[in-house]
């Protein structure tokens, strides 16, 4: 009954006329981002945080958790569409969705990314609803010891999604805790790493760190590639879906909404890993696996459903146990941080009506891009024809001018360039700048734990090792870090990231 | 010795590199103990670490006997305009106002492009400029200067 009054809760706060006014226009926009060929939800986010600077907490949540999906959509559409994934997430719905649209039935391939997605995200609500007390209630037993060893295990887990040499993968988490080493030491008061800069003394600004090396670099990038893109012509029609469309992908929206929706909770899950599984799992149970990569509907259906069902779960280990599980959530708890709220278990007993706002808000956010995104697909596929050239530019400037108005000031602009440069040496070096965000976010927060467990240990640090939950989490980061370096599985990890 | 797989050998490098830096910047922090951590604790285990890091990968580049990779391929005309619009609005914002340097900004940008057109790039800024002051001033009033200073009479 509990969970009842606190969905009422939720509800009040979701459907309060600004909310859910802030939850459209979130929603809105981040499909508006999210559509353009190589932006993916993480663009988008560092492209759009600014905007959400001005509102009440509550509302930039709703809106900054409406830009996320938003942008998922789009992507999705994006793939469907052009051929062009977003991002890695919507690799997979490339490979059927495409074949799909190149048959005439780009329309009901729409519609079916946009229904699983919806039963898909309804479900993950829920999950999210029954599961977040609990845990967060198992969080506040937690000591400093255990909450070091949880972070090295979310920070391992990951290493997993990230492609190519894993070496680089766990350097790139350590330059991202080295970097949020750089300002002022909470618990000292020395300005680290500053170089006498007055502006530093804040550390990096996250928003300065996100937009370089995901909005700026992905620009510079895609103008190296000098791409033609394959877009769909014609009208878009057949939304319907055909008795049978539905027959054959009910199961599989409900098989991708399950392992989306357990993979979502895990370190280093989330929408890409649970795609890829979802789309492998269809295509090994189907009875003609052969037709998949042929346009099968199930092919869509499975890996959007999943995709969704993962993002709305993974705010599970966000809002209870204040770890990040992927890139794209570490964007949101950067957000929360900034509305100085901190993620984690209190999160729920502090802010209830902002818990549970942002919960209901996700399912209504799903229902207002079921309703709004068919009708105005045809808005967006006339966006997708509008060039490159004339793109990039707003891009850059809209990012330019809401870097400037997160503290009014320019040294913010000139970072965000800095990072650019940084995230282009990455690019290019192979080295995928997500762990670096993820060793970015935990950075403080491990040293804080790090410091409190080694002074109530008396510098002793086999207390990581005696306390039974902590050596748990270590001993999980382990198996992990040791999965990925098995030969075996680091050939089928390489095979699935090339794909698409 | 040849380099074998030149984007490790660079990787490492780098974060041979950065993990040096964090190394000697930590000295002149408190280091402290294991049990009373100071400032400098923690980014110097992390430094050394990441230092650590760099040589392997540094030494597995010039070791392995893998099939002679190639070096990165650079195209520093993107990179180079991209980067320098975006720091000339940052300087320009403040004297020369949000409509001069939008005009620049968009203008700069888009030499970066193979498709690049001054009419359609200068027609593509005078948009912007119609959008930045309408959405951005107009209606989320930003605290942002439009004018240059000399007009605005603004110090």
């Amino acid at each position: 009954m509990e969970l009842l009054s606190n969905l009422a809760l939720g509800f009040q706060t979701a459907v309060s006329p600004m909310n859910l006014l802030y939850c459209l226009v979130g929603a809105l926009i981040g499909t508006l981002i999210g559509v353009l060929p190589g932006i993916g939800p993480v663009q988008t986010i560092a492209i759009l945080l600014p905007t959400t600077f001005a509102l009440p907490p509550v509302s930039a949540l709703i809106m900054l958790a409406g830009i996320y999906y938003g942008a998922q959509y789009g992507g999705s559409t994006t793939s469907i569409l052009v051929n062009v994934p977003g991002e890695a997430s919507a690799v997979v719905t490339c490979i059927d969705g495409h074949q799909m649209a190149r048959q005439g039935r780009a329309g009901a391939a729409l519609s079916i990314a946009a229904l699983g997605s919806f039963v898909a995200g309804t479900f993950a609500t829920f999950v999210l609803a029954v599961l977040a007390v609990p845990l967060s209630e198992f969080a506040f037993r937690f000591g400093p010891a255990e909450y070091f060893s949880l972070m090295v295990f979310g920070l391992i887990g990951s290493v997993v999604l990230a492609s190519g040499s894993m070496l680089k993968a766990v350097g790139m988490i350590v330059l991202g805790l080295l970097l949020g080493m750089i300002g002022t030491d909470v618990t000292s008061g020395a300005h680290r790493f500053t170089f006498g800069i007055p502006e530093l003394a804040d550390g990096i600004g996250f928003v300065s760190l996100a937009m370089g090396l995901f909005g700026i670099c992905d620009i510079i990038n895609s103008l190296e590639k000098r791409e033609t893109r394959d877009i769909l012509k014609g009208r878009l029609t057949g939304f319907w879906l055909s008795r049978s469309d539905i027959k054959a992908s009910a199961p599989a929206v409900l098989r991708g909404t399950l392992c989306g929706s357990l993979l979502g909770i895990l370190p280093g899950g989330g929408a890409i890993l649970s795609s890829f599984t979802a789309y492998m799992l269809e295509k090994k149970s189907s009875r003609n696996p052969e037709s998949f990569g042929q346009g099968n509907i199930c092919g869509v259906a499975a890996p959007e459903s999943a995709n969704n069902a993962a993002a709305q779960t993974s705010f599970i280990p966000l809002l209870t146990l204040g770890i990040p599980p992927n890139v794209v959530l570490a964007m949101m708890a950067g957000a929360m941080m900034i509305h100085g709220i901190q993620p984690g278990p209190r999160v729920i007993a502090s802010n209830p009506e902002l818990f549970w706002g942002v919960i209901v808000s996700m399912w209504v956010g799903n229902l207002i891009l079921v309703l709004l995104n068919l009708p105005l697909v045809g808005l967006w596929v006339r966006l997708l024809s509008v060039p490159f050239r004339l793109l990039y530019p707003a891009i850059l400037l809209f990012c330019c001018i809401g870097l400037y108005s997160v503290n009014n000031n320019t040294f913010d602009i000139g970072l965000t360039a800095l990072c650019g440069l940084l995230g282009y040496v990455f690019h290019k070096l192979e080295c995928e700048p997500a762990p670096l965000i993820l060793g970015f976010i935990l950075g403080p927060m491990m040293e804080e734990n790090l410091r409190r467990g080694m002074l109530l240990s008396r510098g002793d640090p086999a207390v990581f090792f005696t306390r039974p939950l902590s050596l748990a989490f270590l001993f999980m980061a382990a198996v992990l870090l040791i999965l990925v370096a098995l030969p075996s599985i680091r050939r089928s990890r390489e095979s699935a990231f090339k794909e698409g | 010795m040849r380099i074998r797989h030149p984007k490790d050998f660079l990787t490492g490098v780098m974060f041979a590199g950065f993990g040096a830096a964090a190394m000697v910047l930590s000295f002149g922090l408190t280091i402290g103990s294991a049990a009373k951590m100071g400032p400098g604790y923690f980014p110097f285990a992390l430094g050394a670490f990441l230092a650590v890091l760099g040589a392997i990968l540094l030494l597995r580049s010039l070791i392995a006997a893998r099939k002679a990779q190639a070096w990165p391929v650079l195209h520093l005309k993107p990179l180079a305009i991209v980067l320098l619009s975006v720091v000339l609005f940052s300087q320009g914002l403040r004297p020369l106002g949000l409509v001069a340097s939008t005009v620049g900004l968009v203008v700069l940008a888009s030499t970066a492009s193979h498709e690049f057109r001054w009419k359609e790039a200068f027609l593509n800024a005078v948009v912007l400029v119609v959008v930045v002051l309408t959405v951005f001033v107009y209606f989320l009033e930003f605290q942002i200067p439009v004018w240059p200073q000399l007009v605005s009479g603004r110090m």
